[in-house]
């Protein structure tokens, strides 16, 4: 299933099709996780990849409104050699996993943890004593993404209209009242 | 019984296809964007089958960072795209030929 949702994003005609095969990926994955009983990291790539990330993705795809056939011209030039880097690819990993010396395949099934084991406890702690530093890192890089997304795409609009503090602070009398002198009517 | 090898080998099917992928794709940024995506899946894949088969968490803390900096590679991306197609209407990679590189 996962394969096939990963066939589909890179073959789909539309790329809003393929987003939504990649969601689906991540779903599958997710599942896959838990039963690797990552269980906190499921959780968080469902959350932070479907709910963000590939809402952002969806958000860009339909915003930007693209030419498909015009992208889609090279497809069938470069599919074989595509197809075939992969295959090598596959078939290199698939030997070096599968080689008897390595001993792979007779590494022990671990041991299902107790009910009352936490995955979550178990991560923070580690997280938030030996790699707390590797942590604030992170949050820092997540701050520099944030501030550089909106720097990117922010652009000024002229003819809008905004305070600007500095100057109605630094406002004189003369520049807002002017004094006219007039000679009285005379009383009909 | 599903063993570590079997995990290892679905994660290099994943990286595979999103190889793939980036060469089918060559013309459209977002679908490159998404295989990249898939690749780091991939590679997390394995981070967590080795952490689960040799019993360690540091594995998983990994795959953490991992997440948090693939969602800031994506965000930056994304962002770049939109404005690389504000200023020249494609996102077509042989038209954004301006750098000459």
């Amino acid at each position: 299933m996962l394969v096939g949702a990963a066939l589909g994003v890179i073959t789909s005609r539309n790329p809003v099709y393929s987003a939504i095969f990649l969601i689906l990926a991540f779903f599958t994955s997710a599942v896959l996780w838990l039963l690797m009983e990552a269980e906190f990291l499921a959780i968080v790539l469902v959350l932070v990849y479907v709910g963000a990330v590939m809402v952002l993705f969806l958000f860009v795809v339909m915003m930007l409104d693209i030419n498909v056939e015009q992208l889609r011209e090279g497809f069938t030039r470069y599919a074989p050699l595509g197809v075939l880097i992969a295959l090598i690819i596959v078939v290199e990993i698939t030997q070096v996993i599968w080689l008897k010396k390595l001993g792979l395949s007779m590494v022990a099934a671990p041991v299902p943890h107790p009910a009352e084991y936490s995955n979550t406890k178990e991560l923070g702690s580690v997280l938030y004593t030996d790699y707390v530093y590797a942590f604030e890192l992170a949050a820092v890089i997540l701050l520099v993404a944030i501030v550089a997304a909106i720097v990117l795409t922010m652009r000024k609009r002229p003819g809008l209209k905004y305070q600007d503090i500095n100057k109605q602070v630094q406002v004189r009398r003369e520049d807002r009242v002017r004094l006219v002198k007039m000679e009285a009517e005379k009383k009909e | 019984m599903i063993g570590l090898p079997h995990y290892l080998t679905l994660a290099a099917l994943l990286f595979s296809i999103a190889v793939a992928g980036i060469f089918l794709n060559r013309k459209n940024v977002i679908l490159l964007l998404m295989c990249i995506e898939l690749m780091l899946l991939a590679v997390n894949f394995n981070f967590i089958a080795f952490s689960r088969y040799l019993n360690d968490v540091s594995g998983q803390v990994f795959v953490f960072f991992i997440l948090t900096v693939a969602a800031a590679e994506a965000a930056i991306g994304l962002a770049i795209l939109v404005v690389l197609f504000r200023s020249r209407r494609t996102i077509n990679v042989e038209d954004l030929d301006t750098m000459k590189g």
